[in-house]
């Protein structure tokens, strides 16, 4: 036995086993099917027809109980596969089901009607794919509409903040004025205290401005983000003085400075934050849930949680939904992910 | 910052596709900002530049802070500040009025005072797993092995997902007819409504948020002990080391600063909890899962009886705690900078 375990544990390198490796290898089965599991039970049970989702215990596959359409019976029967007093095994349709008993006809001759108790046939099935969880609520409800409300607010939202942002590390990076100290010590001091602190008075400013209930209310608050500004301003500081005034001497005005000579270079930053706005933006949920009250206004994040709220949740809606509004997400992670790790680990930023 | 210099040539690559749009419309701002230029002169481009961003930063941060404070201080039902009638500190009062803080039912504001024990209870015990998964996570993948990119992203995509759909998909898992209990009736066990027993919620609030904020805390961890320089580890194996030892007397010591940095800002977030969990549980069942930032948006916004100033003066002293746990963060990361520098 011992011979055995040595054996099967034996490594290149001649390097023994440490306890460490087994916990090591352990963690990571563990995190593989507790991670990825969830998502993927998602996206297998948004394929699922309703009434294969109201089954339990749950199939692990999107299976369908295969149905025939029978001559002299007006709608599609359900197929099983039957086993007979003799042992031999038939596919039947079934018509309707009595006490323990099931009356079934050969689809091949519906004329005779054969009685079957119903511990002995269990249903024909096949996976299919139910698509229409996916083109039936485009179609009658308004996720288009959501999901066009949340490019538009994740889009305009990052524009405007890389612009503004820039804008403003810019001068607190390259240009003495009076008061910056203090401009700076604000955004530090407000570096991390969230929306949700001020959602109470904010709501007044919004209404006041005429935004309630508008798009440009979500996007307007999130926009003077300080994180923006710092994490892009500790970027400029490393660009070179002298850059600046050799433009100066060349006779190029401070606007074009800014965007074709500091703005190029603070690239890799500008990314980042990108990046980062556009996930922070696609992601809102309390502040979009307050502004907006009318449902063509909703955001995706909105109108999901709103849908799965409702008396009657339409599991396979909201499950094909719910994926549907991950592929942005997870299409960004796929191109982009080596910016997001190194972003998030040299700045903390999330 | 050592921000990705290597990508640096991909980055603009990147930019320079979407930047067409971009570059016409600043090319047309530019006659604009060269009058403004010939006005302020180049000294006062600086504050040019600078207002857009305090402009909007003023009107939709600095101005609700002000008005926060006067809505805490007023009273009514009213959102305009000429319906309130100023009532001094009684929101405070009525807050923190209490005969006994341990129990919630003793006191004034019961909802508020169970919202701040359920948040505390949430933010030490998820706080705690939270980090030491996240410590445990990048130990295991800063080890030698193939494929780790792949395992970085396996214990990292969580985090890019909205808390409205981490919310879901566990809701989904958990519900009655769920995976959860499926598998647990196979092995014999029987069938809990785990959403539905107040013990059981909270477990899976603060479950479901250390899963989608895991990848987050792994990755700056990993980053610090990547920066731990590898003689270190040779010396301590030349000697003869134990691995034990080694993890305590090396590892330890110098991921110290970032573990203080993960640890405050797993607080800061902790202590705002409420997507994840409003979607999951909806503060249920009862209120054993309503959390403070919960408890501001029904007091000032869901009820028919909107209390804005009982939600402000809530949300001034939760951020009271937030302002208080960011300067420690500044100062724990300032020191860190001065030590790397020196």
């Amino acid at each position: 036995m011992n011979a055995l375990t040595t054996f099967l544990l034996r490594r290149r390198g001649g390097q023994s086993w440490h306890w460490t490796d087994m916990l090591a290898y352990l963690w990571l089965a563990i995190g593989l099917v507790l991670m990825f599991g969830p998502v993927l039970w998602l996206t297998v049970s948004s394929f699922k027809t309703p009434a294969t989702l109201a089954e339990f215990p749950p199939t692990l596959l999107p299976l369908d109980t295969q149905v025939a359409t029978v001559p002299g019976y007006d709608k599609p029967l359900p197929l099983y596969r039957v086993t007979m007093e003799d042992g031999s095994q038939r596919v039947l349709a079934q018509v309707r089901r009595v006490g323990i008993m099931a009356q079934m006809v050969d689809p091949q001759s519906p004329q005779a009607i054969v009685r079957v108790p119903i511990d002995k046939r269990v249903p024909v099935r096949e996976i299919s794919l139910a698509t229409s969880n996916y083109s039936e609520p485009l179609r009658q409800f308004d996720f288009l509409r959501y999901f066009q409300n949340s490019v538009f607010v994740t889009v305009m939202a990052t524009l405007i903040t890389l612009v503004v942002n820039s804008m403003a590390a810019f001068a607190l990076s390259k240009y003495e004025f009076k008061g910056r100290a203090a401009v700076l010590g604000i955004i530090l001091a407000t570096l991390m205290v969230p929306l949700s602190v001020i959602v109470v008075p904010l709501y007044l400013v919004v209404n006041q401005l005429n935004l309630f209930d508008t798009l440009w209310g979500v996007i307007l608050p999130t926009v003077a983000t300080p994180t923006g500004v710092f994490l892009l301003r500790q970027y400029m500081l490393t660009i070179p003085d002298e850059l600046i005034d050799a433009a100066r001497m060349d006779k190029a005005s401070e606007w074009q400075i800014y965007w074709r000579i500091v703005l190029p270079l603070a690239a890799p930053a500008l990314a980042v934050l990108a990046i980062f706005s556009v996930m922070w933006r696609w992601n809102d949920f309390l502040w979009p849930l307050i502004v907006l009250s009318r449902k063509e206004q909703y955001t995706l994040q909105v109108g999901l949680n709103a849908f799965s709220g409702e008396l009657n949740v339409q599991w396979h809606y909201v499950l094909s939904m719910t994926v549907l509004s991950i592929l942005p997400v997870a299409l960004i992670f796929l191109f982009l992910q080596r910016y997001i790790t190194a972003g998030i680990a040299n700045t903390g930023l999330k | 910052m050592a921000l990705v210099t290597e990508e640096r040539g991909q980055a603009s690559s990147l930019s320079s596709l979407l930047a067409l749009p971009f570059h016409w419309f600043m090319a047309a701002l530019n006659a604009p900002m060269s009058f403004v230029q010939r006005r302020f002169g180049i000294g006062g481009m600086g504050v040019v530049f600078l207002a857009p961003n305090m402009l909007i930063f003023g009107v939709f941060v600095l101005i609700p802070v002000a008005i926060n404070v006067a809505y805490s201080l007023t009273g009514g039902t009213a959102i305009f500040m000429d319906g309130r009638h100023f009532v001094g500190l009684d929101q405070y009062r009525s807050l923190l009025n209490c005969e006994n803080y341990a129990i919630p039912s003793t006191c004034q504001e019961d909802a508020f005072w169970q919202s701040v024990h359920n948040t505390a209870f949430f933010v030490v015990v998820q706080v705690t797993v939270l980090v030491l998964a996240a410590l445990g996570t990048a130990l295991v993948l800063n080890r030698e092995m193939r494929s780790r990119g792949f395992w970085r992203s396996v214990f990292f995509f969580p985090v890019l997902l909205s808390p409205v759909v981490v919310g879901l998909i566990w809701k989904w898992i958990l519900q009655r007819d769920g995976l959860l209990n499926a598998i647990l009736l196979d092995f014999g066990f029987e069938r809990t409504l785990w959403l539905a027993e107040r013990h059981w919620a909270m477990f899976w609030a603060i479950f479901v948020s250390v899963w989608a904020h895991l990848g987050f805390y792994t990755l700056i961890l990993l980053a610090g002990l990547q920066a731990i320089p590898r003689d270190l580890y040779e010396a301590a194996m030349m000697d003869g080391t134990g691995r034990l030892r080694t993890f305590w007397r090396i590892t330890l010591p110098l991921l110290w600063p970032n573990l203080l940095v993960v640890v405050i800002l797993a607080l800061i977030r902790a202590v705002q909890i409420f997507d994840e969990a409003f979607v999951l549980t909806g503060g249920g069942p009862g209120t054993s899962t309503m959390f403070i930032t919960q408890y501001i948006y029904e007091t000032g916004f869901a009820h028919v009886l909107r209390n804005l100033g009982l939600a402000s003066a809530a949300s001034i002293l939760m951020g009271i705690v937030l302002v208080a746990l960011t300067a420690l963060q500044l100062a724990v990361s300032n020191r860190r900078a001065k030590k790397e520098g020196a």
